[in-house]
């Protein structure tokens, strides 16, 4: 049978010596991303700005200035409205009344679910959130924690484990992952909740993957390959983890494929961003991360002593009997 | 390496049947469950995002414990000082800042007054902290500061009494399987799987419920309560049906009896057909009861709701059996909540509402069924992918896979964790990574191969290169999924819950087990040429 390979074998791409375009590619794209953040803002959902959120299920299709119209009616602030899913499913957001509390949240949902059941017949509310301005303030601050820690955390592990230059370019890698999934979500205007946070993570974790086994990689052959040149060990690490870091980016676009197309609405948000965190990802892992590590300096006599042992170990085992293949 | 000994193969079989066999609860409708043995029942929860259902997240003022606290303190002090012998007269008593103050009359009875108001502090840390400090200011002031280990004491209990007021009133609700539990210091969470309508759970848990019956001091002048005063003795308390049309009354501030002294409360009705609440006193309540309503037979008394005057009848003749009925303006259904309420006891801190998520249960179904969907479309794409791509160890990645997803669903049975929509997310990527490990794993054999290595020595370094590969990868996602797990809330735990599970157990089924099979394989055809 012939089996599908994706990447042939002996594949050998000059990955180092397009790092200069590579690198002012990235820049170019990171100074985007993070023009459209500041500049357009982010579609922040009720968990992150505080609010209420009544998600309404019409039974035919529904215009939303229709809706906006009758909720403008009721005096309960500024409504702000997205079709979500299907052209008769509407998100409505409302802001919180500035007082009398959770007594007066529930005025406002009961006022809207009043006005929207007279006006549109059959309307069904399928979702309410009410997030109080002190919460969605601490939503925030955990989740951004929880990016920046990750980060760090998995930076500082690959620096102890590996070199620092390992360290500063995964984490280099991994802030341009999340600048990217961020100006994402600028330019699409995408409700941007704790969903998307998790994505984020996921992201994080995702690239960071990547970016080890390609460090791995690079660490072996500079044991095996003392004197080989720093650039062409490091194509020669990319070109080789590379069918790999294919398939892998195909199975698990497989999987978020499935659940964008049929994972239902509420997760729409959440599957897109993590495609296209693993688009980032890999390009970030292949182009930059690896690339970075001979900008920043990395030679092989830092681990010239261990490795030559290694080396040494390493053949004594290929030439040992056969035992594996005893019954 | 290939070679694997009885008990290895038992070991690793062992765990994976067990953790196969307890997926399958989650699987079977509840009637068969029932029928099981204990150790089978437990069974994935679904989260309330795919149940549908009320998530409240209800937080309580801390300050308002401490002003409790304060009041509480005054009330002790003044009795305290009051049976002294000789009695000791304080004035000017104030509880401004957080401290109470007062003055003690006579110079030369400091020191004991100082004395019997230290009896009444308590420890309060291990420190030897006390819960107030007594302090003597300028000779004749005593003032009386809580500290902050007082405070963070009375709050820690105040939420104690309070987690187990919400339990008793939701159960008496009549809900299925609530949820609720303290979280950090002065939150509660509510979560009631299956509520469509949060709007009467929220009226319940909002009501302190502090009953207490006064007399209605009928000497105070009616222009003077309009506007807020009452003679010595007496408050102005707010009573929106009033029927005279002022929205106010004044009522003694002596308790005659209070909401402590209940044994039970229904909602009932009385001679007009309105909706009221029956309640009975225990035996000291009765007698309390019964004694002041004999004494003022004909004049009125004040039922008081949570600071609000509900209603002031006129006591016709004294009540004696222990028994009495709260009128006010009640419909059937808020008569019902006031009896709930009351029979649970009040609450020691009123809490506010600062989180609510609802989820219809259509949705939630909605949710499920398209979850479901996806996650089957996605196995069958990555599988034929991998076939497609590895044909015979394709399929061994492909088993793992689905040992894997059984394995995930039987250990958050086990651990009793809860399945949300982004754990579905969750579990959909769990099954693009588990893959990654038999990806890295089969690329490194078919390195080898190309390298010349025999097909033995090719699956035997393929296994071990890529383990030491697939060990750090996971390390670095585990570190990001336990971050998520301590951080996150709602939604990003659900998903960092499925994800450290399946980076615990795919590293076993990718790893482990296919080694095993593999190597299985490999000894009993002894192949010369492997396709990979």
């Amino acid at each position: 049978m012939k089996l599908l390979k994706l990447v042939p074998d002996n594949t050998n791409i000059g990955f180092v010596v397009m790092r200069k375009w590579a690198f002012a590619l990235t820049a170019l794209l990171t100074v985007l991303a993070v023009g459209a953040t500041a500049y357009k803002g982010l579609n922040m959902g009720v968990d992150f700005v505080g609010g209420l959120m009544i998600e309404a299920k019409f039974p035919q299709n529904v215009e939303t200035d229709k809706v906006r119209a009758t909720i403008g009616t009721l005096g309960v602030g500024e409504s702000s409205l997205q079709q979500f899913g299907d052209p008769k499913t509407v998100q409505i957001r409302l802001p919180l009344p500035e007082q009398g509390g959770a007594g007066a949240a529930n005025a406002v949902v009961e006022k809207t679910r009043n006005a929207m059941t007279a006006q549109f017949p059959g309307v069904t509310f399928s979702r309410y959130d009410t997030v109080s301005g002190k919460v969605s303030g601490e939503l925030i601050q955990n989740g951004v924690l929880a990016v920046v820690l990750a980060i760090l955390g998995i930076a500082v592990f690959s620096w102890f484990r590996y070199e620092w230059q390992f360290g500063v370019s995964t984490f280099v890698a991994i802030v341009h992952d999340v600048l990217m999934t961020l100006g994402f979500f600028a330019v699409t205007q995408l409700e941007f909740d704790l969903n998307i946070v998790a994505a984020v993570l996921t992201i994080v974790g995702y690239s960071i993957n990547d970016k080890m086994v390609i460090d791995d990689r690079i660490r072996e052959n500079m044991r095996k390959y003392r004197k080989m040149d720093m650039k062409a060990l490091i194509d020669l690490s990319v070109n080789e983890t590379l069918p790999r870091t294919v398939m892998t980016s195909v199975t698990i676009m497989l999987a978020l494929g499935a659940l964008l197309l049929f994972g239902g609405h509420v997760l729409r948000g959440f599957t897109a961003a993590m495609m296209l965190g693993i688009i980032v990802g890999t390009y970030s892992s292949v182009y930059v991360s690896s690339s970075l590590l001979i900008s920043l300096g990395l030679t092989p006599m830092s681990s010239e002593k261990k490795a030559g042992k290694a080396n040494i170990a390493a053949q004594a085992e290929r030439v040992g009997p056969r035992d594996g293949a005893q019954p | 390496m290939l070679n694997f000994s009885r008990w290895a193969v038992f070991a690793i079989i062992l765990p994976l049947a067990i953790g196969v066999l307890c997926a399958v609860p989650s699987f079977l409708p509840d009637s068969v469950v029932t029928r099981l043995p204990g150790f089978m029942q437990t069974r994935v929860n679904l989260g309330l995002d795919l149940s549908g259902g009320s998530h409240l997240l209800l937080e309580a003022s801390t300050q308002d414990v401490a002003k409790q606290r304060l009041t509480n303190m005054e009330e002790q002090v003044r009795t305290e000082l009051r049976r002294a012998d000789p009695r000791i007269a304080i004035g000017d008593i104030s509880s401004r800042d957080g401290k109470l103050s007062f003055m003690v009359r006579e110079p030369s009875q400091v020191d004991a007054a100082v004395e019997r108001i230290r009896q009444l502090t308590q420890g309060a840390a291990l420190t030897g902290q006390r819960d107030f400090n007594v302090e003597v200011v300028n000779s004749s002031t005593i003032v009386i500061t809580p500290t902050s280990a007082g405070i963070s004491n009375a709050v820690k209990s105040a939420m104690e009494v309070a987690t187990e007021v919400i339990r008793k009133r939701i159960d008496e609700m009549g809900t299925r399987e609530p949820t609720i539990q303290q979280q950090g210091d002065n939150r509660i969470v509510v979560q009631v799987p299956g509520l469509q309508d949060p709007k009467a759970l929220k009226d319940l848990l909002g009501q302190t419920a502090k009953l207490e019956f006064k007399l209605v001091d009928f000497t105070a002048n009616p222009a003077e309560v309009a506007q807020g005063r009452a003679p010595v003795g007496s408050e102005v308390l707010p009573y929106p049906d009033n029927p005279s049309g002022v929205p106010l009354i004044a009522v003694k501030r002596q308790v005659m009896v209070s909401g402590e002294d209940l044994t039970d409360a229904t909602q009932g009705y009385d001679q007009s057909n309105q909706a009221i609440v029956n309640i009975r006193f225990n035996g000291s309540g009765g007698r309390k009861f019964g004694q002041v309503t004999s004494q003022n037979v004909n004049r009125p008394f004040a039922i008081i709701l949570d600071g609000k005057v509900l209603s002031a009848p006129n006591i016709n003749e004294p009540i004696l059996g222990g028994s009495a009925q709260i009128s006010g303006n009640f419909t059937v259904e808020s008569a019902n909540q006031l009896a709930i309420a009351l029979r649970s006891g009040k609450l020691p801190v009123a809490l506010t509402v600062v989180e609510e998520r609802t989820v219809g249960p259509g949705l939630g179904a909605d949710s499920i069924r398209a979850g479901l969907i996806a996650s089957i479309i996605a196995v069958v794409a990555v599988a034929i992918f991998m076939f497609v791509s590895y044909g015979r160890f394709g399929m061994y990645a492909n088993l793992a896979v689905a040992i894997n997803v059984a394995v995930i669903l039987g250990v958050m049975g086990m651990l009793g964790a809860t399945l949300t929509l982004p754990g579905i997310a969750g579990f959909v990527l769990t099954i693009g990574t588990a893959v990654d490990a038999n990806v890295l794993i089969y690329e490194r054999i078919r390195e080898e191969r190309r390298r010349g290595r025999n097909v033995v020595q090719a699956i035997e370094h393929g296994y071990k290169e890529a383990s030491r590969t697939i060990f750090e990868a996971n390390v670095t996602h585990a570190i990001a999924g336990g971050i998520m797990l301590a951080l996150g809330s709602g939604p990003v735990k659900g998903f960092a819950i499925v994800l450290l599970i399946g980076i615990a157990t795919s590293v076993f089924t990718a790893v482990t087990f296919t080694r095993m099979v593999v190597a299985n394989w490999v000894r009993r055809t002894r192949p010369t040429d492997i396709t990979i």
